[in-house]
């Protein structure tokens, strides 16, 4: 019994898993005495959100549905990473993808099909364009890119409003009209399938995203010279790569992403882009996948699928056990904080006697 | 008007320029302190509720103080989580700025809600800061109303700016200070605690950006929701970066910003205006700093040793 033990935590700490698995189960933990000490039942309330995202075929077409968006964030966090760039702009990406293709889908006239593909595709261009302007702040006039990222945030979701006032405008309500029925990229029998769930073709979409991540970095120069520049920057260039237009290049790539996520959401989930006073946090929630997922395809992908179930199950808190659906964001922050700071993590792990390095 | 503006920028601009302050002092011992959003998060928070129970004690006009206290000193232990993070389990200083952020907006909704039976913001506060008009000063046209008549945390944080100026390039400690964040390795050298200083400083850079949050809630708000703060951390920074890490520059830079603020306010009573969307004026803010930050990026140069981690045994 206790060899087993010991062969599993030797395992476990000779895998990469370790702090991040380690780091959810200490957050999830430390959510549930918060919530003893609000005077909230977290048995109760972990109960409840696992119901919610497992209880119903609807609400397990609906974790999917909030699973797509989160998967992307996390790549497109990584993306930018890989280059050294901490991109905390998703958010803004997000709006710009989601309010242009918008305009296509409201104010063109096209074939179906067509007419969705054709605002997917400006909605990733637009997110990709947001992302190209951070990028050249930072290498044009030296702006760090956290700054311009999140002024740029505020800025595209200023000038979304500005965009459906007069161009989609809603009389009457807080948010612009329907796109029109060609653009759709529901997906009608999956959504019967699911009790209604909004399950959209972005579901389809997603595969292709995850394998071209993988293929980029793996086995294309792009990529690689992207992992190039994060790691060594110097290096990079002495080496005689161009590194301001390949960080211009990742940054579109990143942006992108974040321009995809707004395109599905609005064409395949809501069909309209609501005029909120904050964005949406789908880019913050990018940063806590990315990192826990180490930047890798799989772990983003798992981290995504993670946080994304966490997310949409918090919801269910909200109802089942009314706790403030703050505590899952609260859970999701201290997974960042203990991946970011794994000395805390292996500070609360069972020590190993090691054995004692002479000191050279 | 021009005297509302001016007044309305200095309002502003108190804010920003605790927070730029503290982020200051964070980034001259060497710290990376994106945190100071979520500080001023915690202190708008902090100031609120503090006041609020001052108030239901029946302390009346004494309790905007107690709210400024209460921001002061909660945020110091919060802050001491971003110390904790970065210099003894050396995280990287720019993640853990953003976890204090993430942390500060989820933690502070989430306190909301379970103590005011699940509301969204804070109840309105009755007793808040009031201007106060120095004699005589007061009474001079136009500057008198836009300068000598405003609320005490905009005094403080003037008053803050010479103090934090005074001890920086004239005490040991400042001398000290300055050099952890641009040799570290000297300091050592020198007999000095590095980690100890660069501890106390990140900690007092939390709550001195506190009183920037405090002063939205106990002057202009009223009360904490969850856009009383929206950005203003990162303008901060801004400020900071734009002001080349000195507390004089700092001011200037709060001034700007404070200015871009105060002017959505009150150019949409003129007639021009009117034809403009008012989502420009929103954006107004972020706009100017960032253009600021264009104008002036490439010449200001950061503290030499910031967001590396000191270690003694690589020097």
């Amino acid at each position: 019994m206790n060899k087993t033990m010991e062969k599993i935590r030797k395992n476990l700490k000779s895998s990469q898993a370790t702090i991040p698995l380690v780091a959810i189960l200490i957050a999830l933990f430390i959510g549930a005495i918060v919530m003893l000490i609000g005077g909230y039942n977290p048995i109760v309330a972990y109960e409840s959100l696992v119901l919610k995202i497992f209880g119903s075929v609807y609400d397990m077409g609906e974790t999917v549905r909030a699973i797509i968006p989160l998967i992307l964030s996390g790549f497109a966090v990584a993306v930018a990473s890989k280059a050294g760039i901490f991109n905390i702009g998703v958010d803004g990406q997000i709006i710009m993808g989601a309010v242009s293709s918008l305009l296509v889908g409201t104010l063109i006239d096209l074939p179906p099909i067509i007419h969705g593909i054709v605002a997917i595709v400006v909605g990733i261009i637009a997110g990709g364009l947001w992302g190209v302007l951070i990028a050249s702040l930072k290498t044009k006039f030296g702006i760090n890119e956290v700054i311009s990222s999140i002024m740029l945030n505020y800025i595209a979701l200023y000038l979304s409003h500005m965009l459906i006032k007069s161009f989609a405008a809603q009389e009457g309500t807080a948010r612009s009209s329907l796109i029109k029925e060609s653009a759709s990229i529901g997906f009608p029998s999956l959504n019967t399938l699911f009790g209604g769930a909004r399950i959209h073709w972005g579901f389809i979409i997603l595969p292709f995203i995850v394998f071209a991540f993988y293929y980029f970095f793996e086995k294309t120069r792009w990529g690689y010279e992207t992992k190039t520049v994060g790691l060594n920057p110097d290096a990079a260039n002495y080496s005689g790569m161009k590194v301001n237009g390949i960080l211009i290049r990742t940054m579109f790539i990143s942006g992108a992403l974040g321009g995809l996520i707004g395109a599905l959401d609005t064409l395949g989930v809501y069909g309209y882009v609501a005029i909120v006073s904050s964005t949406s946090g789908i880019g913050f929630d990018g940063i806590a996948i990315a990192l826990l997922g180490g930047n890798s395809t799989l772990g983003t992908t798992l981290s995504g699928i993670l946080i994304g179930a966490l997310d949409y199950g918090s919801q269910g808190m909200q109802f089942g056990a009314g706790v403030p659906s703050e505590i899952i964001g609260i859970v999701i922050s201290l997974i960042i904080f203990f991946v970011a700071a794994p000395g805390i993590v292996k500070a609360l792990l069972p020590k190993k006697k090691a054995p004692k390095k002479e000191v050279e | 008007m021009t005297a509302n503006i001016i007044s309305g920028s200095l309002i502003f601009a108190a804010a920003l320029l605790f927070g730029g302050l503290g982020g200051m002092l964070s980034e001259r011992a060497g710290v990376i302190n994106l945190g100071i959003e979520g500080f001023m998060i915690s202190g708008a928070f902090f100031s609120a509720v503090g006041a609020y129970y001052a108030e239901s004690a029946g302390l009346g006009g004494l309790s905007p103080f107690i709210g400024l206290l209460t921001a002061f000193i909660c945020t110091a232990i919060f802050s001491g989580m971003h110390a904790l993070a970065t210099l003894k389990y050396k995280a990287d200083h720019v993640i853990s700025g953003v976890v204090i952020n993430l942390l500060a907006a989820n933690v502070t909704f989430f306190l909301v809600k379970l103590l005011f039976d699940g509301a969204a913001e804070t109840p309105r506060l009755t007793n808040m800061f009031s201007k106060i008009s120095i004699p005589f000063l007061s009474d001079v046209p136009i500057i008198g109303k836009a300068l000598f008549r405003s609320y005490p945390t905009t005094y403080i944080a003037f008053a803050a700016v010479l103090l934090i100026g005074f001890v920086f390039f004239k005490t040991s400690l400042g001398l000290r200070l300055r050099g952890v964040g641009e040799n570290p390795g000297s300091i050592d050298t020198a007999g000095i605690n590095v980690m100890k200083i660069k501890f106390w400083a990140v900690m007092m850079s939390g709550s001195i950006a506190s009183l920037g949050g405090a002063t939205i809630v106990l002057t202009t708000n009223g009360n904490f929701s969850f856009n009383t703060i929206a950005g203003q951390g990162y303008i901060a920074i801004a400020a900071v970066i734009l002001g080349r890490w000195n507390p004089y520059g700092v001011l200037s830079g709060a001034l700007l910003f404070g200015f871009a603020q105060a002017i959505k306010d009150q150019i949409q009573i003129l007639d021009f205006a009117s034809s403009i969307p008012t989502e420009v004026f929103y954006m107004l803010p972020y706009l100017v700093t960032l253009l600021a930050l264009i104008f002036t990026g490439r010449k200001t140069r950061a503290p030499k040793a910031l967001g590396i981690h000191y270690d003694a045994s690589v020097r």
